[in-house]
């Protein structure tokens, strides 16, 4: 039995707040800036802002209060030590301008990360500086347009993605000033190679694709979609966010990718934050290598250094050299992984799925639309519940809420009707696998009318999304 | 194995669902691109690993070995122990997005009073709940000034950080932006208004400035400014240190249509340059044209109060292709620490903090202008950095102060080639009285030798 804690929180701004001073700045500022009235926040104690984040932190539900397989998320467990490790004062008060004698540590650790990283996905280079998966799509868009525009090809316009895609790639390809072309996928859920090399053309600037893809399935004819694709003159880019399948056993750069995101926050068991702060690294072949951003670290005989000799270099995607905390929790995991371990994790990780979606469809209550072998996660379809009962995928999701448990990702990718993702993760013990299947079989035999209704054992009930659009209140003054 | 429960349990589960071995659930993969293993090192054991660890944390030296006085937008502040307690919460950092709102009320709520506050302290009527950081947020503010105005001009300072600059650009080229610079007064440090005024022509579709720049200044002429960049009908872009805000008034009294800024300021640490954090606030009528996750506040099925992420028909997972932003994962942890840090200290904290790191900041400068051989760059009213001019060799100096286990200024020279021989110097409320004196009698000892 599940019951999420309730509290009727009051805002920050509600609660009892000492007398706010007028502000005494300087004489010396000039008059058109100098602050004449108090600022609008409350003035509380310790204690009520400890209490107030208490409740509402247990009104959250997190990978530490259960298993959370949100599809093409990799909610995998955060080791603790790589917290203890990110908050040593020797590792996170540190200035980026410090001179870099005074910072040999963590250069060294970025460096090594990179060594790590390369091995990982048998890419010729990395760059660290993307904040997050969607930002090191970004760069691998500039770095595209920077290595066309370098052949004389800037009039490679279009980027092609799967209708599969993260809708991370279209948008990030647009940013970047490139008409988007959708490819759809064959009966198979896989790449039409016979439409892409239809599609495909010298007005092709790169071909973006996931593999295993969003539905779990690996891309089998990986060769020939690379073939294809450099034989047009185009790029084919790899997003790291299934990455979690195939870690030492295949490789992207092995594959023909020439551009990789990955994203640390998903393989390399870096929490997810509430939404952040990610890691998105950038790897690429030797082709683009004088492309990445600058400064990037380099050894000399026993010294790193950041070095911006690098003249064709795009310049620079975020400030500094990117989220260091971040990476120092992935060098940490991989440290304690090694190569067995985190090949390890991703056979379980593809095994826990495998094993989930089996015993799923033997209880008969979901379709598995595409191909049976999935990798680290699967699709399902809940189409004939709809059918047969008016259930949709969204209200087996917030049941699953009434358990104790986190929903798969739904309504994606957007070629599965009633679709729901399911990514379990390495990180899942056998027993928490077998109460998920039991749980959401045991949910298509539910009335109807109970689904419907939930959830009702989490802090509110179903939340009125549309309403909130309607007029939207986005701050306490807005209220 | 580590994190892997199943280890030992992978032939039953195997058996279970038919399958004998490990292998067969790759069979997918070709094998011509299968490997079997990889070089890396064995897994090393928790304590190992915390040995391996140490040895690489004691090759660096932190702000409480190294007294920092470098400026350049980031710099060590006091951290409340409050601020990690709260963001140690694993309800909250083994959280992902709230896609669902039922099992998110709580980091929701959270970041809807992150919203509010960075709305208040800007004077801004609504706030996202953050970009990756504070360069990223001008590049954001640019292609968003471009959809709303539908003109492609972007107008900057000539003294914006060439880090900024660079980020601009890249995120500038897919919407053909035009990026023009406009001058700096070089008595004042301030803008040149005549070269503004010269610049700004129909085309220009937002004016970008920063309070304090990158030079310290705090802007004198802002209104004449505003009046010259709504007349033209174009936007006006404000980046802030929101650390500044309790001396100065909030930018949407300044006129702001759009207010970025870094906000790790705001009780994250400095991490060697990130984690970050990107601000970003606009006027209510711009909302729709916002990049970011926006969380709103609605209601549940029995009326109660309730938290959802809202108007998601502007992002990526929705609008794919045309959504007004890539972004996805952001930086709510950083805002989380974020809006904690700015409930301890309130309204009274944080403009206590603004006044002594504006006074420290001048009390470091008249220290430093008393020594032979430093003078004062700009005669502009400065906030907690400055810029200084030195006689000797800038580079000099520096190394012969981290001798004494100081971290001198930041050397100008490396963005803007003309300021040679000159130090941006930075100074907050975590330098005690005591720190600045050392500083000064080590500086002086080593620029008069």
């Amino acid at each position: 039995m599940f019951k999420s804690a309730v509290y009727s929180e009051p805002f920050l701004n509600e609660l009892h707040s000492k007398p706010i001073e007028k502000p005494t700045p300087h004489k010396s500022i000039p008059s058109t800036l100098i602050r004449k009235k108090p600022l609008d926040l409350p003035n509380l104690d310790e204690t009520q802002i400890i209490r107030h984040f208490h409740h509402l932190s247990q009104m959250n539900f997190g990978v530490d209060t259960g298993i959370y397989p949100l599809g093409s998320c990799t909610m995998k467990y955060n080791p603790r030590i790589n917290e203890v490790i990110s908050n040593w004062d020797k590792f996170s008060c540190i200035h980026p301008y410090q001179d870099e004698s005074t910072v040999q540590g963590t250069l060294q650790m970025m460096y090594e990360l990179e060594q790590m990283l390369k091995e990982i996905t048998g890419m010729y280079a990395f760059s660290l500086q993307p904040a997050a998966g969607a930002h090191g799509e970004f760069l691998g868009m500039i770095l595209t347009k920077q290595y066309h525009t370098s052949k004389n090809e800037s009039d490679r316009i279009n980027v092609i993605v799967p209708d599969t895609a993260h809708g991370t790639n279209p948008a990030s390809a647009s940013m970047a000033g490139y008409n988007v072309i959708e490819l759809p996928s064959t009966k198979d859920g896989a790449v039409d190679v016979d439409v892409l090399e239809k599609t495909i053309n010298d007005k092709t600037a790169c071909f973006m694709l996931t593999n295993p893809n969003t539905l779990g399935i690996f891309e089998s004819d990986i060769d020939e979609i690379a073939r294809i694709v450099h034989d047009a003159g185009s790029l084919l880019y790899y997003d790291g966010a299934n990455m979690n399948a195939i870690m030492g056993k295949a490789r992207p750069g092995d594959m023909g990718f020439d551009i990789v995101h990955l994203n640390l926050h998903k393989t390399f068991a870096t929490p997810h934050g509430g939404g952040g702060p990610g890691s998105g690294p950038v790897g690429v072949g030797k082709k683009l290598e004088q492309f990445l951003p600058i400064p990037r670290v380099i050894k000399k005989k026993e010294n790193y250094h950041l070095s911006n000799d690098f003249k064709e270099s795009i310049g620079k995607i975020k400030q500094f050299y990117g989220n260091v905390s971040v990476l120092l929790k992935a060098y940490c995991y991989i440290t304690l992984m090694g190569g067995n371990g985190l090949k390890e994790a991703s056979e379980v990780a593809v095994l826990n799925a495998n094993y989930m979606k089996e015993k799923i469809l033997q209880k008969g209550s979901y379709e598995l639309p595409f191909r049976s072998l999935r990798k680290h996660e699967f699709v399902l379809s809940c189409e004939s519940l709809l059918k047969k009962k008016g259930i949709r995928a969204m209200d087996i999701a917030k049941h699953l809420l009434d358990n104790g448990v986190h929903p798969p990702t739904v309504y994606f990718p957007l070629i599965v009707k009633e679709a729901l993702m399911i990514e379990p993760t390495e990180t899942e013990s056998k027993y928490d696998l077998d109460c998920y299947i039991e749980t959401l079989c045991k949910i298509a035999d539910e009335d109807t009318e109970k689904i419907k209704d939930s959830p009702y054992n989490t802090p509110v009930r179903r939340v009125n999304e549309v309403d909130a659009t309607k007029k939207p209140v986005l701050t306490w003054n807005q209220i | 194995m580590k994190f892997i429960p199943n280890s030992p349990l992978k032939k039953q589960m195997l058996k279970e669902i038919s399958l004998s071995s490990i292998d067969e659930l790759f069979l997918d993969i070709p094998k011509s691109i299968q490997i079997n293993h990889l070089d890396l090192p064995d897994g090393k054991s928790q304590m190992e690993t915390e040995k391996h660890l140490r040895i690489l944390a004691n090759k660096n030296k932190d702000c409480n070995e190294l007294l920092l006085f470098t400026g350049g937008g980031i710099k060590p502040h006091y951290i409340p122990a409050v601020v990690k307690s709260i963001t140690s919460r694993s309800e909250f950092f083994t959280a992902y997005t709230p896609y669902q709102s039922e099992a998110s009320q709580g980091f929701l709520k959270a970041m809807f009073e992150y919203q509010s506050m960075i709305a208040s302290i800007t004077g801004m009527d609504i706030a996202n709940c953050s970009l990756y950081d504070g360069a990223t947020a001008i590049g954001e503010a640019a292609l968003m000034a471009t959809r709303i105005t539908k003109k492609k001009t972007f107008l900057i300072p000539s003294n914006l950080s060439s880090e900024k600059k660079s980020v601009l650009m890249n995120y500038g080229q897919g919407a053909d932006l035009t990026i023009k610079e406009f001058t700096y007064d070089k008595k004042t440090g301030c803008i040149n208004i005549k070269n503004l005024e010269k610049i700004i022509d129909e085309q220009c579709s937002a004016v970008y400035l920063e309070i304090p720049n990158v030079f310290g200044i705090l802007e004198k002429n802002i209104d004449t400014i505003e009046t010259l960049v709504h007349n033209n009908n174009s936007l006006l872009i404000i980046g802030i240190d929101p650390l500044a805000l309790g001396v100065i008034q909030s930018p949407g009294d300044l006129g702001a249509d759009i207010v970025i800024g870094e906000g790790r300021n705001l009780g994250n640490p400095m991490d060697f340059g990130g984690s970050s954090l990107g601000l970003f606030a606009c006027k209510s009528k711009y909302i729709r044209q916002m990049p970011g996750r926006l969380i709103g506040l609605t209601h549940d099925a029995d009326e109660n109060e309730a938290f959802c992420m809202t108007l998601q028909t502007r992002e990526q997972h929705i609008r794919r292709g045309r959504a007004t932003s890539n972004i996805c994962t952001n930086e709510g942890l950083c805002s989380l620490a974020a809006v904690s840090y700015l409930s301890l200290l309130g309204a009274n904290g944080l403009q206590k903090l603004s006044e002594e790191n504006f006074e420290k900041g001048q009390y470091l400068k008249e220290q430093i202008i008393k020594i032979d051989g430093f003078s004062e760059v700009f005669n502009g009213i400065h906030f907690n950095e400055f810029v200084i001019q030195s006689e000797k060799n800038v580079k000099e100096i520096n190394k012969k102060l981290l001798k004494s286990n100081i971290q001198g200024g930041f050397l100008l020279e490396s963005w803007f080639p003309s300021l040679k021989n000159t130090f941006l110097f930075g100074v907050t409320e975590n330098h005690t009285k005591e720190d600045i004196n050392r500083f000064i009698k080590v500086i002086k000892g080593v620029s008069n030798v």
